[in-house]
């Protein structure tokens, strides 16, 4: 058998060098003449990773636009509540399973992580990559309760749907979710709303936008006049949103533009709507650092509740018995502390010592800055 | 979590599943959420599903607006 040729990238382009400078220049040509710097916020983590990876952060800066990290990291506004009642369960219950993403093993709280947790006897952690394998896990281990924990904004939920609903389907008994799902719209809205941080700009996540389409995003250039861009996550993608950003700064002409065309649709992925519009009914949920936000959260319908892991268990998913930490995180989330300026950042918290989930996830803002800057700059 | 890369589709199952190539690297995806899709076609998948189709008409509009920005040079 011959092997068979891989299939080569077609979006290359996007990661060239001269692509990169000719928008650059575009960017700076608008920015000409303008007596302050333009404020952006990225709200994607993955976003905010492609602007330090390719070193975009400094040369737009020079250009004329301060980019801002936002909330995009599901890992880091996950409140410590959540952690702490899986560690709870899985400490104080035998042959239970949980099942979740890498990153939320490693989160510390006052109650230490997934990682460092002994569970009871027959009781385990397992790391997955989808919702599936939690299923799996399930069919394999019927002898165990198996809890999926999963943390993740639209571009996640669908695929945690679809796995529920299969799992009522197989009538699957020793399966339920402990869902951290959270909505980027409302999340927008309360950081417009609080008018702590000056933004002039948005641009909005690319994945997350492939679920819930353009139309999302409207009230954010209807009623806080304020311009945003889908964009999607190679440098030149990121560029070009900022570039369409900064146009409808300047002819002050706030809309919703889709820089990110060859992905996503104006109306979303309306299999994906349906689901969740199915299996999932919105709640006003906590943020770490942006708060209590209205309709922020997704939870499982009552019709489901046997498959809901705060139900099932009886878990006490409430704010107030965590400790107050010096990690300043939630300020990090809400675009008023950069990284660094956190006294903490570098010597004392770092990758191989988090203090907080910023330094944890792969999206967050102060893991991505001690990776990406330069060594001089970590304390 | 949010990270995502574009694929192509290798082969499909009865089932709603099957493969993608990522560069050489062959993955099981879930086609459930992408109706429609094709052998061949370029998918965005996330978390073992496929979310979205990448359309090269577009893509290739978008190829298109680079060679025009570069062609402007720069700014001063
Ligand atoms: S550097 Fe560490 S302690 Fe400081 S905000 Fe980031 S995660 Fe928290």
């Amino acid at each position: 058998m011959t092997p068979r040729k891989p299939s080569k990238e077609p979006f290359s382009d996007w990661r060239s060098g001269s692509t990169v400078k000719g928008i650059l220049e575009a960017i700076r040509r608008e920015t000409r003449g303008l007596d302050r710097p333009l404020r952006i916020m990225e709200v994607c983590g993955t976003h905010t990773m492609t602007l330090y990876r390719s070193g975009l952060k400094p040369l737009l800066r020079e250009a004329g636009v301060v980019m801002i990290s936002g909330p995009g990291c599901p890992v880091c506004i996950t409140p410590d509540y959540y952690h702490e009642a899986i560690i709870d369960l899985v400490t104080s219950n035998n042959n239970i399973l949980i099942a979740t993403f890498g990153d939320l093993t490693r989160v510390p709280t006052a109650r230490g992580s997934l990682q460092t947790t002994v569970p009871s006897a027959g009781s385990e952690i397992r790391i997955v990559y989808s919702p599936e394998e939690a299923l799996e896990l399930a069919q394999k281990n019927p002898g165990k309760e198996v809890i999926f924990f999963g943390a993740g904004f639209e571009t996640t939920i669908p695929a945690i749907a679809f796995t529920v609903k299969r799992a009522a389907s197989e009538n699957l008994k020793n399966f339920s979710l402990l869902a951290a799902l959270w909505l980027i719209p409302p999340a927008l809205k309360a950081i417009l709303q609080s008018g702590q941080v000056a933004i002039d700009g948005f641009i909005y996540p690319g994945h997350v936008s492939v679920i819930i389409g353009q139309q999302a995003y409207r009230f954010v250039a209807e009623e806080f006049r304020t311009p945003g861009a889908i964009a999607g996550f190679e440098p030149a993608d990121v560029l070009l949103g900022i570039l369409s950003v900064v146009r409808q700064i300047k002819q002050g002409r706030p809309e919703v533009a889709n820089e990110y065309r060859r992905v996503v649709q104006v109306e979303g992925n309306p299999v994906a709507l349906a689901l969740m519009a199915e299996m999932l009914e919105p709640y006003h949920a906590d943020w770490r650092g942006l708060g209590h936000i209205k309709n922020s959260g997704l939870r499982l319908k009552p019709c489901w509740q046997a498959l809901d892991a705060v139900r099932k268990f009886d878990l006490a998913l409430q704010p107030g018995k965590s400790l107050q930490s010096s990690c300043r995180c939630g300020e990090v989330l809400k675009g008023l502390l950069e990284p660094v300026d956190c006294p903490l950042f570098g010597r004392v918290c770092n990758p191989d010592h988090p203090l907080g989930p910023c330094m944890v996830s792969y999206e967050g803002a102060c893991l991505i800055e001690y990776k990406y800057s330069s060594g001089a700059k970590k304390k | 979590m949010c990270l995502a890369v574009p694929g192509k589709v290798v082969s499909l199952e009865s089932n709603g599943t099957g493969k993608v190539d990522y560069l050489g690297t062959t993955v099981l995806a879930n086609f459930s959420l992408l109706p429609g899709v094709k052998v061949g076609d370029w998918v965005i998948v996330h978390a073992g599903f496929a979310i979205s189709r990448l359309d090269q008409k577009e893509a290739r509009r978008t190829l298109k607006l680079f060679k025009e920005l570069e062609k402007l040079g720069p700014a001063d």
